[in-house]
């Protein structure tokens, strides 16, 4: 999960990390509110997981609370590169004198954490890595050791950050790894990391990721979650334990397991480009002991996006039986069917492996004329793009 | 012969006790493993029934050993306690632990991975988040079906669970070796690099089927080492080709970030060191049969 600035900037202050002061508003009266309690000069900043925002116009300067609601009233509902803002951010002004970089993150091909540290900051670390690759220091972290005093004088000296900065900055790297790990972040980007007029050094912006797989240790994590990006079928899917991804083409894809639901979209997608150029209409993984129960809700997942005009239903019984799982899509469908919920669109199944034999011999069964069963992977994705093309 | 798990290997079950590792112990037995017990601190002492099959039930992985011989862990321990439990079986130093476990915390990875370095990688830990390592015929370590494939002289690696059941079905009439499931998270034990080595130095191994997805730069790097190490022909295939970035696709580290980690780049990277690569499985699959004639 990424973090709009805002966050990452709370949660360094929560660490003990310097940053300036800020708040976030989702109106211009709360940005009114926000800019009278700091005080003085503000920059309005718009709250978008996507760079070039300075560009765009997303970041402005305020002189006093009118400017600011102003200011507030210009940036929300932009559109940024695809993100429509609905929240900004407002923070203290700096006088910025020097702008340094500095980050963790996971290396996987060392399977651990490298850091990443420069005098270029203020820029897009891409372009300093290419261009002036000797301003750019690489540090590996040993999983088991971490970042201490020593580790960050070894960070400070790589860098070259300059010598009235070194001692503040060994501070900061110790105190924002302590972050990383207590955090569970697999992110944390600090660009710039500034020296000011009175000599102090600040992290003023933030770009943190948080490894989803440890919110089970982070229940605070959840509020975290951007409620207004996440799509509603995603949502749904969620809810139900689904892991479903909302892409935007015309086939429904169902699957288990996730190398083989993403294999069954690209197969899917070269059939489209035999067929009007249909694609996927998303990624929905129904997992290993998939049960009849799953399928329904899978099904009606898939089926309750509009976009959709047929579905792929694609299954290879490892652990799974195929006998559970034409089960479940023939319960699915009366289910559907009882809630009023008529289905309409064509569904292609192709089951394998376990059980498949009596898992078709259900299919065969119900008689569905909905239903359609291909027993190759390759001939149901050509058969599920041509009706989605027909449905069009 | 196959690599890493054969007849002879003696195998227990971190989590026997649990609803997955009695399922799956259950499988293992079937499929003609040698599992010889399974641990769980608070039932030590106890024994386990599976079907007329009765296994002890040790507190830990380093007893479990001391009493079996055992030489293969397969973990089935809730995320919470995989760190704890891959600790406790690279402080026994087992030869071999398959992390089954999904979900696991890429920190708690980098730390038992650090942790096997630290105490000399006496350990070869597969996964986590993976379906664990089959030989068919001989011994089966994990969650892989038994009776996709009969015993064959294919070597296979993959990222996925089920994309390797589709793969041993499709070319179930020629048989494999040992299918190896390294699993999809962004920290693994085990690599693409590590089975190609064992499969070139395997004398029952003709040749290597390697199944990568969109993420990482794994697949490149296991080009590179091919071009240097490997004379076994390989035939590659990658998941994700129609993936869009920033999206991801169920494993945590199916994911592509700005233009690095996409199937295009996998697949140019494998075919200009001879690998053929397939579009899709059963394009692979095709490739391979022509392989082995």
């Amino acid at each position: 999960m990424d973090l709009f600035e805002y966050q990452g900037r709370d949660l360094f202050e929560r660490h003990g990390l310097p940053v300036l002061g800020g708040g976030v508003a989702e109106t211009p009266q709360e940005a009114r509110a926000i800019a009278e309690r700091l005080g003085g000069k503000v920059v309005v900043k718009a709250q978008v997981k996507v760079g070039g925002r300075g560009k765009a116009g997303g970041v402005k300067l305020a002189d006093g609370a009118d400017e600011a609601e102003a200011r507030a009233t210009d940036i929300l509902g932009m559109d940024i590169k695809g993100h429509t803002v609905h929240k900004v951010m407002l923070a203290e002004t700096a006088d910025i004198k020097e702008e340094y970089y500095l980050s963790y993150l996971l290396d996987r091909a060392n399977r651990t954490f490298l850091c990443i540290a420069s005098v270029a900051g203020g820029m897009e670390i891409e372009t300093v890595a290419e261009e002036q690759p000797e301003r750019v220091a690489k540090i590996a972290i040993d999983a088991s050791k971490g970042v201490d005093e020593a580790k960050a004088r070894e960070i400070v000296a790589a860098a070259q950050y300059p010598a009235e900065v070194a001692e503040q900055i060994v501070d900061i790297a110790v105190k924002l790894w302590q972050a990383f790990v207590a955090e569970d972040a697999t992110l944390v980007e600090v660009n710039p990391l500034a020296k000011v007029g009175d000599g102090r050094v600040l992290l003023l912006d933030a770009k943190i990721t948080l490894d989803e797989n440890a919110s089970f240790r982070h229940p605070d994590h959840d509020a975290l979650v951007d409620q207004s990006a996440v799509d509603p079928l995603e949502q749904a899917a969620k809810a139900k334990n689904l892991n479903y991804v909302k892409l935007d083409g015309e086939v429904g894809i169902i699957g288990n397991g996730a190398g083989l639901v993403m294999s069954t979209l690209d197969v899917v997608a070269y059939a489209g480009e035999r067929h009007g150029g249909v694609k996927p209409a998303n990624f929905l993984d129904i997992g290993g002991g998939a049960s009849a129960q799953v399928m329904a809700n899978g099904l009606e997942i898939v089926l309750g996006d509009p976009a959709v005009k047929s579905v792929f239903v694609n299954v290879f019984g490892g652990i799974t039986a195929c006998d559970a799982v034409a089960n479940g899509i023939v319960q699915a469908l009366a289910l559907l069917a009882e809630r009023g919920e008529t289905v309409t669109k064509p569904l292609v199944v192709r089951l394998d492996g376990n059980n498949a034999e009596a898992g078709r011999a259900i299919l065969d069964g119900a008689n569905n004329s909905l239903v359609e069963r291909v027993d190759t992977m390759d001939g149901a994705a050509e058969r599920a793009a041509e009706l989605a093309a027909a449905g069009k | 012969m196959a690599i890493w798990l054969t007849k002879d290997s003696k195998v227990i079950v971190q989590g026997i006790t649990g609803s997955e590792g009695s399922k799956h112990t259950r499988r293992m037995l079937a499929a003609g493993t040698n599992v010889v017990g399974g641990t769980n601190p608070r039932k030590a002492g106890t024994t386990v029934d599976f079907d007329g099959t009765s296994l002890p039930v040790f507190a830990t992985v380093a007893e479990a050993m001391k009493e079996t011989g055992a030489d293969v862990t397969v973990i089935f321990v809730p995320p919470a306690g995989t760190k704890s439990a891959v600790v406790e079986a690279i402080d026994a130093e087992i030869p071999l632990a398959v992390v089954i476990t999904e979900g696991v915390p890429v920190q708690d990875s980098a730390a038992f991975w650090a942790y096997n370095l630290d105490k000399g990688a006496k350990t070869r830990i597969i996964g986590p988040n993976c379906p664990g390592i089959a030989s068919p015929g001989a011994s089966n370590a994990g969650i892989i079906p038994a009776d996709i494939t009969p015993q064959g002289r294919i070597g296979l690696v993959s990222k996925s669970g089920t994309l390797t059941y589709q793969m041993m079905y499709e070319l179930r009439d020629i048989g494999f070796s040992t299918c190896v499931g390294i699993g999809g998270d962004p920290i693994i034990g085990t690599t693409h690099i590590d089975a190609l080595k064992a499969f070139q130095d395997d004398p029952d191994t003709d040749a290597i089927v390697m199944i990568g997805e969109i993420g990482g730069d794994a697949e490149e790097r296991a080009a590179e080492f091919i071009k240097a190490n490997v004379t076994k022909p390989v035939v590659g295939y990658i998941a994700g080709f129609t993936a869009p970035p920033g999206k991801t696709m169920g494993h945590a580290g199916a994911i592509i970030s700005g233009s690095a980690g996409t199937a295009d780049a996998k697949k140019a990277a494998l075919e200009a060191v001879g690998v053929k690569v397939g579009k899709t499985p059963s394009e692979t699959a095709r490739l391979m049969r022509e392989v082995m004639s």
